[in-house]
């Protein structure tokens, strides 16, 4: 009972306390004035340390405290005041702390969604140059012959360029003239932070199979920050380091339904994580080993916004053979327009 | 907390002001640009399914 008597006196000049500190706006001025003052002086005794420089006057509220505990602490007169103070105090430190606290998440929220941004964008702007040097050092087309309507390539055409460096350049003029990104090998945290990554066992640009992408939805660059708003038959290009790629995505762009493409694969479609059948040579087939029968382009990011619970996946098929930068050095007709 | 580095911060009000200002803004570059990227990839937000 003792503890609880502690307690309770305690707490009743908090309340008090408080109800004067609210109360100034309806009250007159100098009352309000008069009340702030006094609130100062008792934040001040508050701090222990200096509880026993503080006035008679000033200790004025404290001393109530006191008083009203005296049943439960006898004798020391500067004890009880001072416990009353830690509990005080204590109370105080706790709510700083959770104030902190909430501060310091909400300033992760900010890192998350624009710190990260800046991050990628310069990481960006560096892997833009590294992979033009290495095409302008090296402009040979990769060993492998690049033909989407050539013999499949059994393994899927593997990647043997090292994870995290970059591969090609991506364009969706539907997400404005000026979207290109470049595209890094392998999709684990530290390529993705970078930009879009290569699922390292998909197929290379152009190649029959799968050239399957992965990218962050928000935050880290937003590469596919939009992929819910591509329509069927909206162009995706693909730059490498001699040819431009065009696919477009599935389905009938006329009546704007992505389930008209007669593969029978979708154009858009939600999936759970787990459904990693989407990047498959033969996208939606379960059988990793499936001859590829087309040469398409999946893009896969998180779903719904600001969520890893979905997956939001996007097929697109070859539209006819790749061209060569040679002859179009501006850009396929689906970027220039022509 | 607040309170004491507020007492101990010298240069009477404007000195006060500055040096809280500046204790915030070291405060914040540390965490946005050392910190957070450090815990980052220890938090659940980047489920991610296929490397």
């Amino acid at each position: 009972m003792r503890t609880d008597e502690t307690t309770d006196a305690a707490r009743r000049p908090q309340n008090l306390e408080q109800s004067t500190l609210e109360e100034p706006e309806t009250t007159e001025l100098f009352n309000a004035e008069d009340r702030y003052g006094e609130a100062r002086n008792d934040e001040q005794l508050s701090d222990a340390d200096e509880a026993s420089d503080a006035d008679e006057d000033e200790a004025s509220d404290a001393d109530e405290v006191s008083g009203a505990r005296s049943g439960s602490a006898q004798g020391a007169d500067k004890a009880p005041r001072n416990r009353g103070d830690l509990v005080r105090t204590g109370i105080r430190g706790l709510g700083q702390t959770l104030i902190t606290a909430g501060l310091v998440v909400l300033l992760f929220v900010v890192y998350a969604l624009f710190v990260t941004d800046l991050i990628t964008n310069e990481r960006q702007e560096d892997l833009t140059q590294e992979l033009r040097q290495v095409w302008e050092d090296d402009p040979a087309p990769p060993a492998a012959p690049v033909d989407p309507d050539g013999p499949a390539l059994p393994e899927g055409g593997l990647s043997d360029i090292p994870r995290g460096e970059g591969l090609a350049f991506i364009r969706i003029p539907a997400f404005g003239a000026d979207f290109v990104r470049v595209v890094v090998e392998g999709t684990g945290p530290n390529e993705l932070e970078q930009g879009p990554g290569h699922y390292v066992d998909s197929a290379r640009p152009g190649e029959m199979g799968n050239f399957a992408l992965a990218g962050h939805r928000v935050g880290k660059g937003s590469p596919f920050l939009d992929l819910d708003q591509l329509k069927p038959g909206d162009p995706v290009v693909i730059e490498t380091v001699d040819m431009w790629f065009t696919y477009r995505v599935l389905g009938d762009p006329a009546t704007g339904n992505y389930d008209a493409d007669p593969s029978g694969i979708p154009g858009m479609q939600v999936v759970t994580p787990e459904d990693i059948q989407v990047v498959n040579p033969v996208p939606g087939v379960y059988d990793p080993a499936a001859a590829p029968t087309g040469a398409y382009l999946t893009l896969t990011t998180c779903e719904p916004k600001f969520s890893a619970r979905l997956r939001l996946i996007i097929h697109a098929g070859l539209e006819g053979p790749g061209l060569p930068k040679s002859e179009y050095p501006d850009g396929p007709p689906a970027l220039t327009g022509e | 907390m607040y309170t004491w580095i507020w007492r101990t911060l010298p240069g009477g009000f404007p000195g006060k002001l500055a040096g809280s200002l500046l204790l915030i803004a070291v405060i914040c570059v540390a965490l946005l640009f050392i910190v957070f990227p450090w815990i980052e990839p220890l938090l659940p937000f980047n489920n991610i399914t296929v490397e």
